[in-house]
């Protein structure tokens, strides 16, 4: 560790990317000592994966047309143009999801791809892949991995069925068993681990950093920083913030380093708020409620939201905001009690949600929220057509389908909403983000529900039908009295509109906070550091 | 006790494919009231056909690509190959052997072709085979129908339809190459296995000594002496008299396998005798003792049942085509060793999760191309090995059918769409075509009608793919409630 004299391991000057005319990474710079640990913080979509991708050599930086700025590995400036390069270059990386074969064992799943071999005569004719394997050799190098950070399990098991903190292990044996490793990227390594697990994880990086290998580590949880990195880079909206040696930092500083930003309204607060929210009124009422969403976990739950006001869900990826409404909509299994309008849900049925007169907008709007090839006539009427029996007459004892109501309903949708199409026979595959989003919105409202939830209403559509989009549900909460349920990673957006913000960590519900809290409050609470605790509503 | 009981159970659910057809079988067998000896030999002869092409289908489900129905183009390959060799009029072995020389490319670059194609649909490797077999199939008929004497002029009124354009219906085998594989003597197998060992010794010894590397002289000269002395042994005569033969009595396969084995357990012990005095390893593993017994008693056992007469009637009913059996045996080997070279580790991480391939460095695609080539060249081969034993091709029938049959005996074995071995692929024959030979039998016993039983075997074949493979996903479809939910790891669908 010669940090005095300013020797970097990593390098990386003035990074830009862009996307299809998306600046995502705006100069950000990223310095790492050798033998240093140093956490890469930042919210969703503030450029870290971008960022390591492009140390990575990803095929998608590539191919959309490469990056601008330097990078440096250990003095020398470097072009990492392919994965297989940033590997030459001692460069490592421990994925989120887990890069192991389940029916292999421990010693060729950390061997993979670089397996021992031995010539004989046939591989002299036919080269290097008919070389026969080495398994002494293979299980000797990778007991020595598994020795170095501490893992106690023989080499020879198949890592099916092991624990999963188990196959973190063996992913940072694997990285570490390459040669001339230099960086080792983490990406979340604690996310789908349990405390003590994470604790000889990190205990793991402090070994190995002490080894003089420089590792990265991304994460959310601020008290992991605290307890094991040396210093941090912190990226907000692609943009560098701040790089800061751990001791001379606090968590309220990081916190508030990653959300700081100059509140914009995005919604022009002109309608009058002729509203009474009264807090025995609720319109929906969770109870010790759980639902398994694989990577949207929610653990346990209880939570009022009140008749008529507009409430914002927020907390970062994978933490289980997002199972909160497909929970209630049936689309997930779901555990313990769910009140409409005081009202017990039935979990186990689906579309018993819908009949309780409450409606839906996805997050996963090309999956799950349209039929992309049918009109978007087609996909405004559906839902209700379905659940509510709508735009169907009666002849003898056929229902048929009402085109003219239909097409009336449709159209007025398409005014009401700004949809901005060449007819209501378009397919909605061919429509815009935005306009795909509201024809989402104009599906969920045919059902004239009382309460409606909307989740992530903005992502992947341009500022200026965000804009519209926010109005448009405000408006609906103060004309209509609709219960508006916001389920959004961005943060700002729910905080020009929520009347409350409830954040989720976890699984867990971290605290309520008003949108004009501090910055540093959020930063807390997303971050893992009130779990369970806190509220002040 | 109840452990076990459950163990039973739970061994018998999962090889329920086999255990339903072993049932099968032995019903079949008894239903048709045929004597074991004429159902035993039937047997070994489809075996001998059919082994060498159902066990080139495993290197495909290895590399994760599924039951490879391409493999109707390896026959496609080896049909066309013959054809042309029969028109030079090439006969006896070196006519087989060329046979298959020019099979050999023909089918490794139809099998690149199935690999390019195959690699454009990963995951739909199957239903796409299927039907690039069909269109393979249009294609063939183009060839042999018109091209064949309609572009290239071909003189031979036995082979062309007398208009001169388009070939006939079947072409026979038998002044070419019919049992030519099946009727090496034993002597020359012998032979050239001294000559090519020796020539193997020759070549790797020169080139360690080429490239400067360390030549284990001790084990070089041990070989080359345990040759000669093995080559040695057939110059006296009742050994040659034995050798002189081209097919071997099962029985003395079974008197020879028992000596073998007791040989070999008796090396072993010498062996780690040798060892243990010279103290290497410092280890000093005790010798399995239990392990080299029970091989004993069981070589021991086999011998004596030898002697019961309505299986020794059986036994020297039965005489093995060696040189065949050989080259299956050839093939599991080849099979196995593979799976422990680099290529074949590829092949596997390949096969288990496309996405670690990739981020381990791995070309996926040109691994999988691989996999099809060796696929189909085996395919081909295989089919050379059907053809020459059958006697005639049907030249416009002999490959369609191919794919199911194959496929099917792999699947009654036990293996399914992700997992098959050389043994699943053996049994699966033995089973497959014992329904094959007893079943018309059986229903002509049954129902007084032959077609009854023709039309169960028919039906079994297709059955069996459409079970096997409905079992593969309802097998699928229970694991993830089984395991929590969240942990995928190497999801299939992509």
């Amino acid at each position: 560790m010669d940090k005095a004299n300013e020797t970097y391991v990593l390098k990386m000057d003035s990074i830009a990317k862009e996307y299809y005319g998306n600046r995502v990474l705006k100069g950000v710079n990223l310095h790492i000592h050798p033998g240093e640990i140093h956490a890469l913080m930042g919210e969703n979509g503030a450029g870290k994966s971008t960022l390591m991708n492009i140390l990575f050599g990803m095929p998608v930086i590539h191919t959309t047309g490469g990056y601008e700025g330097t990078i440096q590995v250990g003095g020398e400036t470097v072009k990492i143009d392919t994965p297989l390069k940033a590997m030459e270059l001692g460069i490592g990386m421990v994925h989120q999801e887990f890069m192991l074969i389940p029916g292999f064992s421990v010693t060729e799943n950390i061997k993979v791809g670089r397996e021992i071999s031995n010539p004989n005569l046939v591989s002299r004719i036919f080269g290097r892949s008919m070389e026969s394997l080495d398994f002494k050799a293979m299980r000797r190098d990778a007991r020595k991995a598994l020795k170095t950070i501490g893992l106690q399990i023989e080499e020879y098991v198949k890592v099916a069925g092991l624990p999963v903190g188990y196959m973190q292990f063996i992913e940072i044996a694997r990285e570490l068993d390459k040669t001339g490793i230099r960086i080792l990227v983490f990406d979340e390594p604690t996310a789908v681990l349990t405390e003590s697990e994470a604790d000889r994880l990190l205990e793991a990086m402090r070994v190995i950093s002490s080894q003089g290998i420089a590792i990265i580590f991304i994460t959310h949880r601020l008290d992991e920083v605290m307890a094991v990195a040396d210093s941090m880079t912190i990226l907000r909206d692609g943009e560098f913030v701040a790089r800061k040696e751990i001791k001379d930092t606090n968590v309220v500083e990081i916190a508030e380093l990653m959300i700081g930003r100059k509140m914009e309204k995005l919604v022009d607060d002109t309608t009058q708020d002729g509203r009474t929210i009264r807090d025995d009124e609720p319109a929906v009422s969770l109870r010790n409620y759980k639902v398994n969403m694989p990577g949207e976990q929610v653990k346990g739950i209880d939570l009022d939201i009140r008749k008529g006001e507009i409430f914002g869900i927020g907390g970062l990826a994978g933490q289980g905001k997002l199972g909160i409404p497909n929970g209630i909509m049936g689309l997930y299994p779901t555990e313990g009690q769910v009140k409409i309008h005081g009202q017990e849900l039935n979990l186990g049925r689906l579309g018993d949600a819908l009949d309780h007169k409450v409606a839906f907008v996805s997050e996963d709007r090309r999956g799950v929220g349209l039929l992309l090839d049918e009109s978007i006539e087609q996909n405004i009427i559906f839902s209700a057509m379905q659940t509510n029996k709508k735009f169907l007459k009666k002849i003898g004892w056929m229902n048929l389908y009402d085109s003219g109501a239909a097409k009336k309903h449709a159209e007025e949708m398409v005014e009401t909403l700004d949809i901005r199409c060449t007819g209501i026979r378009q397919p909605v595959g061919s429509l815009s983000g935005g306009n795909q989003q509201k024809v989402c919105l104009a599906r969920a409202l045919t059902l004239e529900p009382d309460i409606l939830f909307v989740s992530e209403p903005t992502r992947g559509i341009d500022i200026g039908a965000k804009k519209l989009v926010l109005e448009y549900l405000t408006k609906l909460n103060r004309e209509l009295g609709m219960t508006v349920i916001i389920v959004s990673s961005e943060l700002m957006e729910l905080r020009s509109v929520a009347d409350r913000i409830g954040i989720v960590s976890d699984g867990t519900l971290a605290c309520i906070l008003k949108p004009d809290d501090s910055d540093a409050d959020f930063g807390l609470a997303m971050s893992g550091a009130w779990k369970g605790g806190k509220k002040d509503a | 006790m109840n452990k076990k009981k459950i163990n039973v159970w739970d061994l018998l659910f999962q090889n329920k494919v086999v255990f339903i057809f072993l049932v099968l079988c032995v019903a079949a067998t008894i239903a048709s009231k045929q004597p074991l000896t004429f159902v035993i030999p039937e047997l070994f002869t489809r075996i001998a056909r059919n082994s060498f092409i159902v066990l080139s289908l495993i290197i495909p489900v290895i590399a994760g690509m599924g039951l490879n129905f391409g493999i109707v183009i390896g026959a496609m390959a080896a049909q066309i190959a013959i054809f042309l060799t029969t028109y030079w009029g090439l006969t006896g072995i070196s006519g087989f052997a060329a046979t298959a020389l020019l099979t050999t490319p023909i089918a490794a670059f139809f099998g690149f072709l199935v690999g390019r194609l195959f690699n454009y649909m990963k995951g739909n490797e199957m239903i796409g085979g299927l039907v690039l077999g069909y269109f393979a199939d249009g294609l063939y008929q183009l060839l042999f129908l018109f091209i064949f004497g309609g572009v290239i002029k071909m003189n031979n009124t036995t082979l062309m339809i007398p208009t001169g354009v388009g070939v006939k219906n079947t072409i026979d085998l038998k002044d070419t190459v019919k049992y030519a594989l099946d009727t090496v003597p034993m002597l020359s197998i012998v032979e050239v296995a001294f000559y090519l060992l020796l020539i193997i010794l020759a070549c790797s010894t020169a080139v360690k000594l080429v490239k400067k590397q360390e030549v284990n002289w001790k084990s070089v000269i041990g070989t080359a002496v345990a040759a000669a002395a093995v080559y040695g042994l057939t110059f006296i005569k009742p050994v040659e008299r034995f050798l002189s033969a081209d097919r071997l009595l099962l029985l003395s396969a079974v008197e020879l396998g028992c000596l073998a084995t007791a040989l070999w357990q008796g090396w072993g012990l010498v062996r780690w005798k040798i060892q243990s005095s010279k103290g290497e390893e410092g280890q000093g593993e005790p010798f399995p003792v239990e392990k080299a017994i029970a091989y004993l008693i069981l070589a021991a056992a086999v011998y004596g049942l030898t002697y019961v007469p309505v299986l020794y009637k059986v036994l020297i009913a039965v005489r093995l085509p060696v040189m065949t059996y050989l080259c299956i045996g050839a093939l599991c080997c080849f099979n196995n060793i593979l799976m422990k070279t680099r290529l074949g580790q590829n092949m596997r991480t390949v096969g288990q999760s496309r996405t670690v391939a990739n981020a381990a460095g791995i070309d996926v695609d040109k691994t999988r191309i691989i996999a099809m080539i060796f696929s189909t060249v085996l395919a081909g081969w295989g089919q050379l090995i059907f053809l020459q034993n059958v006697g005639t091709v049907s030249t416009y029938g002999a490959h369609t059918q191919v794919g199911q049959f194959a496929i099917a005996a792999l699947l009654v074995g036990g293996a399914s769409v992700q997992k098959a071995t050389n043994k699943q692929a053996l049994l699966g024959i033995v089973l497959f075509h014992t329904l094959f030979i007893v079943s018309p039998l059986a229903g002509k016993e049954l129902f007084g009608d032959a077609v009854i039983g023709e039309y169960f075997r028919v039906f079994v074949s297709y059955g069996v793919i459409a079970m096997s493979l409905a079992m593969h996903a309802w097998k699928k479809a229970e694991k993830p409630k089984k395991e929590e939910a969240g942990s995928g790891a190497g999801t299939e669908a992509a």
